[in-house]
């Protein structure tokens, strides 16, 4: 698909195991960089496991991942992740307040994020100031998922992971995140895949889309592809046979 | 006491089986089991005892308290099933904790280096190590996996393994220590300890009873500290391979 783009990432034959259950099964393919690509397919398609392995959360059992061209064994764990950024699923959290949270991957490097530049984060993702001192467990699931896309932009990584962060969403937050995502993108450049249940989401944000089912990606290309699908099982994915 | 005094004690044993019989329990085979298995061990420890006491050998008290460590070693060892190399790690805990407390008793002539001191303040803080080393790793396998998602975002966000651990860690040795601690604050309110009891009832001045149940609650505070953190020290680094990964199960 994108022989006129550097990869950011590029998946070599991968396979991913968890003990003798295969959970990927030779993932080949490249996301673009500075460009944005959707990552759909079924729950349980293998679509968390492909993003972790992106940051190096876990390692293939065979095949080999390049980070801007570099093996990824050959980084750093803690550069690479500081690097390629990543919003888990279940937008987990520490217990403690708003603030807590945004201040743990500097916490973590031993610096402290300034109280401006928190409510600047919270007004990116929508949210109120009052909200920096409230504990997180009195969110609610949407409030969660924004706070835990503000934490990952905290690193200002090159390539962002997204694993269905609007799915707790309203349809007005979700816009407002998704025009958030797009901005980054295009005033720092930066890759972003992105993993959505939404197809529709999926078509009008992403550049390019990535279909998997079964631990295995069946079509590659521009996100239109999703309009009019060539392979007979994304068509029905498409069609809203499978979810 | 007398032999016929002693055999008279069975009538505590009598009275629990006969209630699980009438009540039907079930627990009359346990309880059996579990006189004879007391008499025979004691009596047995009785002996060997006696038999180091009166050779004063250094060889044999070493052989004791080596004795004591693989015992309980074994014992805790299943607890932590889940870390891989954990009966090490607990045989180092328990051989650290009792050199450290003997050093400290004797280096400071604080009791004398002979088998009447070494061998039962051992058997205190190597038994109570044991149990501290079982509810440290109860509680920490379970606050890992409960807390499996933190782990896995503080090492997302670029954190270490030790700073994705660390709040489960603190957790399980502060959990851990809790019993120790809270023990002591009642102690002589509600139950007198049982060595100072016996100390007591075989004859000795209760204010020289008090001092001994003072210098052991004290030791059982280091030992419980010590066996927790480092016990969790030694532990926390195999749940993670060295390419920063939690690895599961
Ligand atoms: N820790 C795990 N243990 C066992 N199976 C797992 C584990 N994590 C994921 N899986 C399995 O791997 C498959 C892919 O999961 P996942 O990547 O989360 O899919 P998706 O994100 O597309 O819904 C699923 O069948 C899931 O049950
Ligand atoms: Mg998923």
């Amino acid at each position: 698909m994108s022989t006129q783009y550097k990869p950011a990432i590029h998946f070599q034959h991968v396979d991913y195991r968890i003990g003798d259950i295969e959970i990927l099964n030779d993932i080949t393919g490249s996301f673009p960089q500075g460009r944005i690509t959707t990552l759909v397919g079924p729950s349980g398609a293998g679509k968390s496991t492909l993003l972790k392995l992106c940051n190096g959360l876990i390692s293939p059992a065979n095949g080999e991942i390049f980070v801007k061209d570099k093996a990824i064994g050959e980084y750093d764990p803690v550069e690479l992740r500081r690097m390629v950024g990543m919003a888990l699923q279940s937008a987990p959290m520490i217990s403690g307040t708003v603030y807590e949270n945004l201040n743990l991957p500097l916490e973590l490097q031993g610096q402290q994020l300034a109280k401006e530049d928190a409510l600047e984060l919270l007004e990116d993702v929508g949210l109120k100031g009052d909200l920096l001192d409230r504990k997180v467990k009195e969110l609610s699931g949407g409030q969660r998922q924004k706070v835990s896309i503000a934490r990952t932009l905290v690193n200002k990584p090159e390539i962002l992971l997204m694993d269905e962060i609007t799915s707790s969403l309203d349809r007005a937050s979700k816009l407002e995140v998704e025009e958030l995502i797009s901005k980054i993108n295009r005033k720092y450049k930066t890759t972003i895949i992105w993993i959505t249940h939404n197809l529709q989401q999926a078509l009008e944000i992403g550049d390019y889309t990535w279909v998997m089912m079964d631990g295995q990606v069946v079509e590659t290309g521009e996100s239109s592809l999703l309009e009019d699908p060539q392979n007979q099982r994304v068509n029905e994915f498409v069609k809203g046979v499978v979810s | 006491m007398s032999y016929w005094a002693l055999s008279l004690t069975l009538i505590f044993v009598l009275i629990p089986l006969l209630l699980s019989k009438t009540l039907n329990l079930g627990l009359g085979r346990d309880m059996t089991v579990a006189t004879i298995r007391s008499i025979i061990q004691l009596l047995a420890v009785g002996y060997v005892l006696k038999f180091v006491f009166d050779s004063e050998s250094l060889l044999y008290i070493f052989l004791m308290v080596a004795l004591m460590i693989i015992a309980a070693t074994h014992n805790a060892q299943k607890k932590g099933a889940a870390i891989q190399g954990i009966t090490w790690k607990i045989a180092v805990t328990l051989i650290f904790v009792e050199v450290l407390t003997q050093g400290i008793l004797i280096g400071f002539n604080i009791t004398p280096a002979t088998a009447q001191y070494i061998i039962p303040i051992s058997g205190m803080v190597i038994g109570n190590s044991m149990v501290l080393s079982i509810l440290f790793l109860n509680r920490f396998t379970a606050e890992v996996e409960d807390h499996q998602d933190q782990t896995e975002l503080i090492l997302s966000l670029g954190g270490t393994p030790k700073q994705a651990i660390h709040r489960q860690l603190i957790n399980s040795i502060k959990a851990s220590m809790i019993p120790t601690i809270e023990s002591q604050k009642t102690v002589g309110l509600v139950q007198l300890p049982g060595m100072m009891s016996g100390q007591i009832i075989a004859g000795a001045d209760p204010i020289q009873a008090v001092q001994f149940q003072l210098l052991i609650m004290f030791l059982l505070l280091t030992t419980a500290a010590v066996t927790s953190v480092f016990l969790g020290y030694l532990s926390y680094p195999t749940l993670f391979n060295k390419r920063m990964q939690l690895l599961k199960g």
